[in-house]
């Protein structure tokens, strides 16, 4: 089936090749990075994680998210999601593929990785992270290659694949939930220490993965004959409305523990992120702008929803997904990763700038992810639509 | 077979290609490492046999019974002399003087680059 | 009703598994967990945590500073500073950004932030708080790392192995005093004017490479060999080394007849450095 991905239009064909240049400059990038060490980065001895353990965080929600678009259809039996359930699987390969890439970007000793399983060390919640995701990763690889190859000879999947489907389910809420474990577990970060950090990771992930995966269904409706079908999308903004204002509901728990306990340990994160946060002198407010912006666009973005469901918009559509989206990523992707180490645990406040070389790594990364679920998502619709015509 | 005219010349290709460095050495293995052994000690902590080919397996021993277990403790050799640290700068390098003349001699040979001298400290050389 | 039978049975059988196997998990966490802690238990009731192992158990090193001797004495702090950076190759980059510590002066607000600022007596404000790795009882960074790079050794020093690290600074979130650095580049580099790192480097200690985290190790290197950690003995008496589980040691002494605090003691981790102020 691989050579489906090899064939296509002008657009995919100049698409695929806009992505091969972004990894170029990326892996360009790294190439530095690697000699010189991760001082190329902007992460200090204060904010000691970035962009590539934020985007890592992000992009683990996305690959859980995949979670939703399965559930109905293989548990429910809900039809109208069989044309989007592979697209969630080939999304979650992408995610976790971004995930382990961002992983290894950010380590001081890359060629050691392998210690982890070396040395196997069942106290660290990162030993088990290192065995979700990659189980994960297999999963998906092996339920949707098997399912989609039925497709294709027009058979129902077989019934061995089941299992394997049946526990990718729990599979994908175990790895955000060790992946809020690897903050929630440590105890001089007060922002991070919040039972409701798993939760809160799993409402934002339903949201984003299946937010993205709207946008690209609707990408894909306007530049091929693949459509999810309307019933498929009125479900999904349901899922995705519902769980984005569970996460805002999370949020607004936050702050009321902060503010209303006036516990000074959890108010000084949640002032520099929303207000800025007075240290000697000087306002140290670096991230207010995107987490207010996080915030309209999740207000707005929410309700344009639902409103584009009963308007029958497509166009309104993408661009309410596109600001939960957006909001998801500021939140958990810069807010949560960056917010934690601020201040630090000598009450220093240090601020945090990626590097131009660090930003084209992360880009590089995306690109790499973007690549790879398009070539997915290329091969999965060719087959859909022989199989179909 | 399919594409026999293909497949057949892209072998060859592959496996002239694998083998280069033995045919563009001509089957000679080059000069042989000479390492030089120490003046003053006749008697490694181990027969230099084993040390030959075992010496890194060794070396990690030293390593994770010192760092990991804080057992630095004396070693003796087989003539009875013994030598206080399992340690690498503080116990090899005291009497193989010269990285250059001892480690590099075989290990440029080999194209191994045991890092080492990343973090401890080579003895000065000499000359 | 087949079809029933069956999809009962099937939910049986993977809750059976799941009741097998998830104790057995929580069983080797739980092991984990008490490798990590190590078995170098304070005396619980001087914590205040009621939960934790009562009887001491092995070694645990520790320190006490006296802060006072360290006001009284200019100067003092920063020739500590430098016995033990100079003997252990740590460099110095001239920036904050890739800053590499393994004891260092600090303010008292910012040594004890749990602790009152209000109204204390300007003396306080200005005393040099020596600060470096506490030596945890129960330290997080352990339980944090996912290779046992860093570990409670049996003299109760939270060790690093540079050989294992893989550099992905867990430890360093997790470390609630700021005690650990990481070689963000090599430390054996040299800045655009030609000045290397490290001014003079030490041949009997080696440096670290770019890509680990370090930090102070208690100078366990000359423990073995019967010597002071380097700090205390340039310290000329402000600093009292000792084994905290040993009731006839010094530090005991030292410890029961004054009044001392410890950082953070709230985040249970039973810090092994005490202060008197």
């Amino acid at each position: 089936m691989l050579e489906k991905g090899l064939t296509g239009s002008n657009l995919y064909k100049g698409w695929m090749a806009f992505l091969l240049c972004l990894i170029g400059v990326g892996v360009l990038s790294y190439s530095q990075q690697y000699q010189y060490g991760l001082g190329y980065t902007g992460m200090s001895r204060d904010v000691s994680w970035g962009l590539y353990i934020s985007q890592f965080t992000f992009l683990v929600g996305v690959a859980a998210g995949g979670l939703m678009l399965v559930l109905p259809y293989y548990v429910h039996d809900y039809k109208a999601f069989g044309r989007i359930t592979i697209l969630g699987e080939f999304m979650a390969i992408g995610a976790v593929v971004m995930c382990l890439l961002f992983i290894m970007a950010d380590l001081g000793q890359p060629i050691r990785a392998l210690n982890v399983m070396l040395h196997p060390t069942t106290h660290s919640m990162l030993f088990y992270d290192m065995i979700v995701l990659n189980g994960y990763l297999i999963l998906n690889v092996l339920c949707g290659w098997v399912v989609l190859n039925a497709h294709q000879k027009g058979v129902k999947y077989p019934k061995w694949i089941k299992p394997f489907i049946y526990l990718s389910i729990p599979w994908a809420i175990s790895i955000h939930t060790v992946t809020a474990f690897l903050y929630c577990g440590l105890p001089g970060r007060h922002f991070w220490l919040t039972a409701i950090l798993a939760p809160r990771f799993l409402a934002s992930a339903f949201a984003a993965g299946p937010a993205l995966l709207m946008i690209i269904a609707m990408i894909l409706k306007r530049t091929t004959k693949f459509d999810i079908g309307r019933e498929a999308q009125d479900k999904l903004v349901t899922i995705i409305g519902y769980a984005a204002l569970v996460n805002f509901f999370f949020v607004g728990c936050e702050l009321f523990v902060g503010y209303y306990s006036n516990l000074p340990g959890h108010m000084h994160t949640l002032d520099y992120l929303f207000f800025g946060l007075e240290h000697d002198g000087h306002m140290y407010n670096n991230l207010v702008p995107f987490m207010r912006f996080s915030t309209v666009a999740g207000l707005v973005g929410i309700p344009l929803l639902f409103i584009s469901r009963s308007q029958k918009s497509d166009g309104m559509l993408v661009a309410a997904c596109s600001l939960v989206f957006v909001s998801l990523w500021i939140d958990k992707g810069l807010g949560l990763v960056l917010g934690g180490f601020v201040p630090n645990p000598l009450n220093y406040i240090t601020e945090y700038y990626p590097s131009i070389g660090e930003i084209a790594i992360t880009v590089g990364i995306w690109a790499t992810g973007f690549f790879v679920m398009s070539l997915l998502y290329k091969i999965a619709i060719t087959v859909t639509l022989e199989s179909e015509s | 077979m399919y594409d026999m005219k293909k497949i057949l010349p892209g072998l060859i290709i592959f496996a002239g290609l694998m083998t280069f460095p033995i045919w563009y050495n001509g089957g000679d293995a080059g000069t042989l490492p000479k390492p030089e052994k120490p003046s003053n000690a006749k008697e490694c902590v181990r027969p230099t046999e084993y040390m030959r080919t075992s010496h890194m397996q060794l070396l990690n021993e030293f390593r994770d019974t010192v760092v990991r277990e804080s057992e630095r403790g004396a070693i003796k050799e087989a003539g009875g002399v013994t030598y206080d640290d399992k340690s690498l700068m503080l116990g090899c390098m005291k009497c193989h003087v010269s990285k250059k003349k001892f480690c590099d001699e075989c290990h440029t040979y080999a194209a191994v680059k045991p890092y080492c001298w990343d973090c401890h400290i080579q003895p000065k050389e000499t000359n | 009703m087949d079809s029933k039978r069956r999809k009962f049975l099937k939910i049986a059988g993977l809750g059976a598994i799941a009741g097998v196997t998830a104790p057995m998990a929580f069983n080797s966490l739980l092991k984990g967990e008490a490798f990590a802690s190590g078995g170098h238990g304070h005396e619980a009731a001087e914590h205040g945590s009621a939960h934790k192992d009562a009887v001491p158990q092995g070694k645990q090193y520790g320190l006490v500073v006296d802060v006072k001797k360290f006001g009284n004495q200019p100067g003092l702090g920063r020739k500590c500073i430098h016995a033990c950076h100079s003997l252990h190759n740590v460099p110095d980059f001239g920036n904050k950004k890739d800053e590499i510590k393994w004891i260092w002066i600090e303010k008292y607000e910012n040594a004890f932030t749990e602790h009152s600022h209000y109204k204390r007596n300007e003396e306080l404000h200005k005393m040099p708080i020596m600060t470096l790795c506490n030596h945890c009882a129960n330290p997080p960074c352990v339980r944090a790392c996912p290779t046992q790079a860093t570990f409670k050794n049996k003299d109760g020093i939270v060790m690093m192995d540079y050989h294992r690290c893989i550099g992905c600074r867990f430890c360093m979130a997790a470390c609630p005093y700021g005690a650990r650095s990481f070689n963000w580049r090599s430390p054996r580099g040299a800045n655009e004017l030609g000045k290397p790192f490290i001014k003079r480097i030490n041949p009997d200690y080696p440096t670290r490479m770019r890509g680990v985290v370090e930090k102070c190790t208690l100078c366990n290197e000359r423990l073995a060999h019967g010597k002071l950690p380097a700090c205390v003995e340039a310290s000329n008496g402000a600093m009292v080394f000792g084994d905290l589980n040993d009731p006839g040691s010094a530090i005991n002494k030292v410890l029961s007849e004054n009044f001392t605090i410890q950082r953070k003691p709230s985040a249970g981790t039973n810090p092994s450095i005490f202060y008197i102020l």
